[in-house]
């Protein structure tokens, strides 16, 4: 008995070293006063003072912002509208068709995306095109998260507030919308997530004009990895977290795919 | 002119009939059950006087208007559902101000109707609760309250008592009846509780695969039921096959295989030589010791196979001639003594001669 738990909770630290030493290197080489990720010489802030002095980096990461802003509110509304017909009209056809890009290798999605937009709206690649395509994946996941809620809800609640008087407008208003609230809002911040650090479809759809940020890292890498990667990257990250645990406090049920609260 | 007519109405599911060419009057102010067991298309029948279902034909009038095209919020009528349905982010006086609002109410107006609503249903100090605050009567509680407040010409109630504890459940029955008197508003209630039923209705229709098989008071559905599946649907009742040797104006006499002859209150439409059942109610028959029965007209010897003491009564379970059962039930009026009769005593069994009912087959 002993071993065998000992064993158990030795594998479970080596998994989540495995997982997060590397994000804990980058987190502190971003303090480390040298240009070398290699030893430790110092505490510094000067890469973040790089950072924001950065012209470039600084329009990427509004660019980015700008994106994941639009695509996250378009996203919301439409994945809102989906995940209450999918729970509502009890078509096959309907989850398949708006759960699809969720699973869909993403440089599949990216070539796919790219060659409509070129070939078929005859569209000049830029902010615009970037947010259409981070919409469409994005989709799928606040339809799921919202969906999921709906599904640990009494339906009659909806009838209800129809039967006291309430128009379908008012009922979704006054009754869905409240209730489904949570969802929403976890949706919007898991797709901003998503969007603020997607690369591959973004290269893809990007263009060849403005840089955004995910990018702009790699390219920055494909020069000379200096520790401003690590800050920039370590503001990325505190950023994704916050969003995490925002929409897991919203929504307990996001991460296990049920409402049941 | 009445107040809910429902007109041949006919719903299907596929090949599955629901809800099969039903007509019903109901009258303003009346408390009206439907009654029968789950899947008798009574739910279906009131989610297509609610709104929320489509007959495939016929017609549902209420005062006269045919409503069947109207969507649910624009039909005078709200529904207290089995689950309660109590919007669970409002406090209990936002469910119950929900209507008022929905209609257009002043805030003032809104205001007093909520709190006078919250007073008539006891509930005056959790106007500020939440739903999830609230014990399962005081949900029911608000359900009635957020269905009535706002007047409407007719409540239906689904299975409202289902969820609540046999004790709860009596006191809310005592406290739906009295609310329904003290309002006047029409109720059609959904059941497939018979006593519940009885206890509650001015008027029961008995439901069956989309079907009334009756519709009458409760004394008359229990007392006189019209077929065999409302005899046996609607408390216990003993039955027996018989055929009748002669149908007078008066009376019937019927026939019962290896027992003799028996006679029944007469009946609309039976002729001598119809096959049949003859029921009669427990608590109808009467148990008497062998040496005292001779004298009474209809009667049967047998003998007492087992009895069931449950405190206030005993039903005995006697085993006739011919070998049928036949269940009596007896008052228990001595107190401490649980039984008048012994497993193996030689008894007669006797009723009174209105107390059965012939049923045709």
């Amino acid at each position: 008995m002993q071993s065998s738990n000992f064993r158990l909770w030795f594998a479970a630290a080596l998994v989540y070293t495995f997982l997060y030493i590397p994000l804990v290197i980058v987190v502190a080489y971003s303090f480390n006063d040298s240009r070398l990720n290699a030893e430790w010489v110092g505490f510094t802030l000067f890469w973040y003072e790089t950072l924001f002095n950065d012209k470039e980096m600084l329009i990427a990461a509004r660019n980015s912002l700008v994106i994941a802003v639009s695509a996250s509110i378009c996203a919301t509304v439409l994945g809102t509208m989906a995940g209450l017909a999918i729970h509502r009209y009890k078509l096959k056809v309907l989850p398949i068709l708006v759960f699809t890009p969720v699973a869909m290798p993403e440089i599949l999605l990216g070539v796919s995306l790219l060659l409509f937009f070129l070939q078929v709206l005859n569209l000049t690649l830029g902010m615009v095109s970037i947010i259409i395509a981070h919409t469409t994946f994005c989709i799928g996941f606040v339809a799921i998260i919202v969906r999921a809620r709906l599904q640990g809800m009494d339906w009659s609640v909806f009838e209800a507030a129809r039967d006291l008087g309430a128009s379908p407008w008012q009922s979704f208003r006054h009754v869905t919308l409240p209730l489904i609230m949570p969802a929403v809002v976890a949706g919007a911040l898991m797709s901003f997530t998503l969007s603020i650090d997607d690369f591959v479809i973004t290269f893809f759809t990007k263009g060849v004009g403005e840089p955004i940020l995910p990018i702009q890292i790699y390219t920055m890498i494909k020069v000379a990895v200096t520790p401003e990667v690590n800050a920039i990257s370590t503001l990325l990250m505190l950023l994704t977290l916050v969003m995490i645990i925002i929409a897991t406090k919203l929504d307990s049920g996001v991460l296990r795919g049920d409402a049941s609260q | 002119m009445a107040l809910l007519e429902i007109r041949d109405v006919t719903r299907r599911f596929g090949d599955f009939t629901a809800v099969n060419n039903v007509n019903i009057t109901i009258e303003t102010g009346e408390f009206f059950t439907l009654l029968g067991p789950s899947g008798c298309g009574k739910t279906t029948l009131l989610r297509m006087i609610a709104g929320f279902d489509l007959p495939d034909s016929g017609q549902i009038l209420l005062d006269g208007i045919n409503i069947v095209s109207m969507p649910p919020e624009k039909r005078p009528i709200h529904t207290v559902f089995q689950s309660y349905a109590l919007f669970p982010h409002m406090t209990v006086a936002g469910n119950v101000a929900f209507p008022l609002k929905m209609s257009g109410k002043m805030p003032d107006e809104i205001k007093s109707r909520v709190s006078e609503s919250l007073n008539s249903v006891h509930l005056s100090g959790f106007a500020n609760r939440f739903p999830h605050e609230l014990s399962g009567g005081q949900k029911q509680r608000v359900a009635f309250a957020r269905g009535l407040v706002n007047r409407p010409r007719l409540l239906l109630l689904d299975e409202p008592l289902g969820a609540l504890d046999a004790k709860l459940r009596e006191e809310m029955q005592i406290e739906l009846i009295s609310l329904q008197q003290e309002i006047g508003v029409t109720f059609v209630f959904v059941t497939h509780a018979q006593n519940e039923a009885l206890a509650l209705s001015h008027r029961i229709a008995v439901m069956n695969q989309g079907d009334i098989e009756q519709i009458d008071e409760p004394s008359k559905i229990y007392g006189f039921p019209r077929n065999r599946f409302v005899a046996n649907f609607i408390g216990k009742i003993n039955m027996m096959d018989v055929q009748v040797l002669e149908a007078t104006s008066s009376h019937l006499k019927l026939v019962v295989k290896g027992l003799g002859e028996v006679t029944a209150p007469s009946k609309e439409g039976v002729r001598a030589g119809d096959k049949g059942t003859m029921a009669i109610r427990p608590e109808q028959v009467q148990i008497l010791h062998h040496s005292e029965g001779t004298e009474v007209k209809d009667h049967f010897p047998g003998k007492i196979h087992d009895y069931l003491y449950v405190g206030n009564v005993t039903t005995y379970i006697v085993e006739l001639a011919n070998g049928i059962h036949i269940e009596a039930l007896l008052p228990n009026n001595t107190p401490g003594q649980a039984k008048s009769f012994e497993a193996g005593d030689s008894v007669v069994v006797t009723w009174r001669h209105g107390a059965s009912t012939f049923l045709n087959d």
